[in-house]
């Protein structure tokens, strides 16, 4: 059992250092920006250290530079809300004492909580929730360091393809819990909702309209209170509609 | 002011992160909506790889980047090793990018 949890261990600390990478880059990306925008050193250093939030970062860069520091908070927090489910979702997974629960929520990132969901619940997603968590910390914050001092030198993430790493990888950890079809049918009809809403909606929001997609387990629990007992074609019937609902 | 919205923005946040994780502690909830809290953060991660690999700043994201994905994906799908699926991705868009697809 021991042996199990440590290759399990060793094969997440590998995954997490591969997107670790990414982040590190990504993370010179967004000093290397902010200083040539015009914020001082400290306060990209301070950013990335307690806002740790990639894209509500370079957000809050952009429109703090555009003379809206108002709607850099408003922007940030949007993109940022989606953290609330998350939290609600992981719960224990961070440990059980109230230290580890202040600690860890600050390290809860998108790729921290698809590394620990990706695992059963138990110490194999406690471990691997600190594991991402930490390392990914390091990893964006010796990342904006470097982008200070490196300055124009950091590099284009763009050129190295580095988007198409963190959308991939998530994916990647999302798979194994899409074999549920309840999960595939409710997650890939909120995917296609929030695609959709992109070009409408100010960024944030359509990520979080794709939780409008539970309303299809929701709709499919509730029974009428005195309905008669149904036979299988009508049950069927049922089904039917309800993969049709999907696929439009 | 530039220290006000870094504050601000770091303690709401915090508030987001740190609030989903008290709740659950405090919440008594009953088993079907337990049930549907990982179905949510599915969701929310699938919506969250679907926008980043398909769109830029609310337009599409040119070709380079979802053609990337998508060997991921495929990669993923013939359960690939992680590492691989994450680098194959990576190099397919910034190959084609080299090439002048974008």
């Amino acid at each position: 059992m021991r042996t199990a949890y440590r290759t399990g261990d060793a094969r997440v600390l590998r995954d997490v250092a591969a997107i670790g990478a990414a982040m590190l880059a990504v993370g010179a990306s967004f000093g290397a920006v902010a200083v040539a925008a015009g914020l001082p050193a400290w306060a990209t250093l301070a950013m990335s250290a307690v806002v740790y939030a990639g894209g509500a970062q370079f957000m809050a860069v952009g429109l703090v530079v555009a003379g809206s520091p108002l709607a850099a908070v408003l922007a940030g927090l949007l993109l940022n809300a989606r953290h609330l489910p998350f939290g609600l979702a992981l719960g224990g997974a961070l440990g059980s004492r109230r230290w580890q629960r202040l600690l860890g929520s600050h390290l809860m990132t998108d790729e921290a909580t698809a590394f620990a969901l990706a695992r059963p619940a138990g110490p194999g997603r406690r471990r691997a929730f600190w594991l991402a968590g930490v390392l990914l910390f390091l990893a964006w914050n010796t990342g904006t360091a470097l982008g200070v001092l490196a300055g124009g030198a950091a590099g284009d993430p763009a050129a190295l393809g580095l988007d198409a790493a963190f959308p991939a990888g998530l994916a990647a950890l999302l798979l194994p819990s899409l074999r549920d079809r309840e999960t595939r049918r409710v997650a890939l009809t909120g995917a296609g909702l929030a695609v959709l809403a992109t070009p409408l909606l100010p960024a944030g929001l359509p990520v979080l309209l794709a939780l409008a997609a539970l309303a299809l387990p929701l709709l499919a629990r509730r029974r009428p209170p005195a309905a008669p007992p149904r036979t299988a074609d009508e049950a069927a019937d049922d089904r039917s509609v309800r993969a049709g609902e999907v696929s439009c | 002011m530039l220290i006000a919205v870094i504050l601000a923005l770091a303690a709401g946040t915090y508030g987001f992160r740190v609030a989903g994780v008290l709740l659950r502690d405090r919440l008594d909830l009953p088993e079907w909506a337990r049930h549907l809290l990982p179905v949510g953060a599915a969701t929310l991660l699938a919506a969250l790889a679907a926008t980043a690999a398909l769109t830029e700043a609310g337009g599409f994201a040119g070709y380079a980047r979802p053609a990337g994905v998508l060997i991921g994906l495929v990669l993923a799908w013939r359960r690939a090793p992680f590492v691989l699926v994450v680098v194959a991705a990576a190099a397919t868009t910034a190959v084609l990018r080299l090439l002048g697809v974008d």
